[in-house]
């Protein structure tokens, strides 16, 4: 079996094209993950720049509220940029600049990574390409507008679906064509290896803060880990310090968007099957001619037709459990945030509260659930306020 | 000899490319017997798929505009089956890792045999990932070809050694389209696959469009590989491409006849 993998998944299905430039890019990654001066100014710009390490939150109304288990809310949300995006961002744009490479580009469904890679590239003087789907350019029109204000050149990709996996498609092509002074900031745990354990250690930051928080306050671990999933890197971030640890569950909630029993959604492992895709081998919502299915989610940022492959394995093992949530539950769980607690969540990081609105009140009271809020709702404001029928438009 | 050998064994070869069911399966095989007919000594048919991530823009629309048509594996294999019929020369279906498998590779693989498919290009799957496939295309005789790229230095050798068929030299960076001029040293190129692998032959693709692009890659190579020029054309008269694509083809073979060292 190549590199790459976890169980089967995962692995290196991309042209011959760009295997050197996967070769470059783990050789050095593996050379400057353990370099101390590499993880200083990286730790440093986490904590400086970022605004690391991010507060884990004890959410008391909605604990009361709830009835059930103690609920902590991991303030992703707060980080600069908004997002959990920034800490893989800021790794591979610092690893990146240490290879030489000028110009990063990135692909965007919501706009989070994307705005976290033009951010980077900003800050470390690297020129910046984002491509995103037309169709999420009109659903986060804010997020292209600030994209551009750091500096970045936004490509809205009209292929296919006009989504994020045909933004990832279409940042693969570029780089196909333009290696030598160009890194792809790939901005979830998927595409080929190297991509999914590059990102998952930098997102792995967010596990290893919850579980010393946790530590301190509670002097325990959590019963329960919960994380939205799209392609998976919060999720992913969140579960990874808590793999070994069985007495926690670690569940990852997908995107149901209309329904798992409708052709509108983007639920992977509820509805997606064995595949090759974007580089690796992994779960995909597809037809039985291995055609891609064109998924939907009100998320822009879950919108997408796999998930990373460590997730597949997950999965497999039985270590994670993956449930999916719908558009409505997701959107009623971002207003429930906003009224209980005073947080208006991403409504990608929505999808991980309504679970967590469903399985705290089983829980005995002195149990503890985390919930990763892994960005903010601004961005969706205007959107949310469509899906209830006002005509709003940012 | 293999069947896909043997395109080689006069002279420099010209490979032609078409994207299946584009606009319908008839035109494909129309286009298909024509192109043989106007001396394209093997024909690369191209199965749709929905993300085709090496592809520049001209066949990702040929890709959506038979995949809207309602074309599937099924269907282009009933009408490769057809087809072989009435044409001998060597073809090789060209598609994406996840067709196969979707499919499911052994009877995706084994299907290809049966219908007289000599070979399976897939962009997506490189060294490093064949055995997903190989052992399978070993089984049933369907050749697995290797791509090298411009960006493949000291991975050569080990592909060409292991290579079946051809090799498929990409003259260029990026993805699939036509091109002004290709820069890279392609002489290089097939130097070191010969020297890897003195048996097989090497195809020039990416970004030949004119008879004396053709010309010059074959030169330095084995023969020339066509795709978006001729899905240009199919693109421009649709169902009324024929007549276009056999004098294009004609042409294109015609200048790799001049330069050819026999």
């Amino acid at each position: 079996m190549s590199k790459g993998r976890f169980g089967i998944h995962g692995g290196q299905y991309i042209p011959e094209t760009l295997m050197n430039a996967v070769i470059e890019l783990e050789d050095a990654y593996n050379h400057y993950k353990d370099d101390p001066d590499f993880n200083r100014e990286l730790t440093e710009l986490f904590n400086e720049y970022a605004g690391r390490p991010s507060r884990l939150y004890y959410a008391r109304r909605m604990t009361e509220d709830l009835g059930g288990a103690k609920i902590y809310l991991k303030r992703e949300d707060l980080n600069h940029t908004g997002s959990h995006k920034i800490n893989n961002v800021l790794g591979q744009a610092l690893l990146a600049k240490k290879m030489g490479k000028t110009r990063l580009i990135a692909e965007t469904g919501a706009g989070q990574h994307g705005v976290a890679t033009a951010t980077a590239a900003a800050l470390l003087g690297m020129s910046c390409v984002v491509f995103m789907g037309e169709e999420d350019t009109r659903r986060q029109a804010l997020n292209v507008y600030r994209m551009r204000l750091l500096g970045a050149e936004v490509i809205p990709v009209t292929s296919g679906t006009a989504t994020l996996k045909d933004a990832v498609s279409e940042a693969m092509r570029e780089w196909t064509g333009r290696i030598s002074d160009t890194h792809y900031c790939l901005g979830s745990v998927m595409g080929p290896h190297p991509f999914p354990t590059i990102v998952r250690d930098f997102q792995s930051v967010i596990s290893r803060e919850i579980k010393a928080q946790l530590m301190e306050r509670e002097g325990r671990l959590p019963d329960a880990v919960i994380a939205c999933v799209g392609g998976g890197s919060n999720a992913m971030g969140a579960f990874y310090h808590f793999i070994g640890d069985k007495s926690v569950r670690l569940i990852g909630c997908e995107a149901a968007g209309r329904g798992v029993d409708t052709a509108e959604t983007a639920a992977t492992i509820a509805t997606g099957r064995l595949g090759i895709f974007h580089g690796m081998k992994s779960y995909f919502c597809q037809d039985r001619f291995g055609q891609i299915a064109p998924v939907y989610s009100i998320s822009a940022g879950l919108d997408y037709p796999g998930i990373g492959p460590e997730h597949a394995w997950l999965h497999d093992t039985g270590r994670a459990e993956y449930v999916p949530v719908t558009d409505t539950e997701a959107v009623d769980a971002f207003e429930y945030l906003s009224r209980t607690e005073g947080i208006i969540p991403a409504i990608e990081s929505a999808h991980a509260l309504a679970y967590a609105r469903k399985l705290a009140p089983s829980m005995e009271q002195d149990q503890i659930v985390v919930v990763n809020v892994s960005g903010r709702g601004d961005k969706d404001v205007a959107a949310i306020a469509r899906y209830r029928g006002e005509d709003l438009y940012e | 000899m293999s069947n896909i050998k043997s395109a080689f064994a006069h002279g420099k070869a010209f490979i032609s490319f078409v994207t299946c069911g584009d606009p319908d399966l008839d035109t494909t095989a129309a286009l298909a017997r024509t192109m043989a007919e106007a001396g394209a000594d093997l024909i690369e048919l191209g199965i749709p798929f929905s993300d085709p991530t090496a592809e520049g823009p001209v066949i990702q629309a040929a890709n959506e505009r038979a995949l809207r048509g309602g074309v599937t594996a099924d269907r282009i294999f009933e009408m490769v089956r057809q087809l072989r019929r009435e044409v001998s020369v060597p073809l090789v279906f060209m598609t994406y890792a996840n067709v196969v498998y979707g499919y499911g590779a052994e009877r995706f693989i084994s299907t290809c045999a049966e219908i007289g498919v000599d070979g399976l290009i897939l962009p997506d799957v490189p060294f490093e990932e064949k055995e997903e496939f190989a052992p399978l295309c070993r089984k049933y005789g369907v050749e697995l070809i290797s791509l090298i790229a411009p960006t493949s230095a000291g991975r050569v050798e080990q592909i060409a050694r292991a290579a079946e068929g051809f090799v498929y030299c990409v003259s260029s960076l990026g993805v699939t389209g036509v091109r002004s001029e290709i820069t890279t040293d392609i002489g290089a190129m097939v130097r070191l696959v010969r020297e890897a692998n003195p048996d097989i032959p090497c195809a020039v693709g990416f970004g030949i469009s004119t008879p004396e692009q053709a010309a010059e890659m074959a030169a330095v190579s084995d023969g020339a590989i066509v795709g978006s020029a001729i899905v240009r054309l199919v693109g421009q008269y649709g169902r009324e491409a024929v007549p276009y694509v056999r004098e294009y083809v004609k042409r294109m073979k015609d200048a790799l006849g001049e330069d050819a060292p026999e």
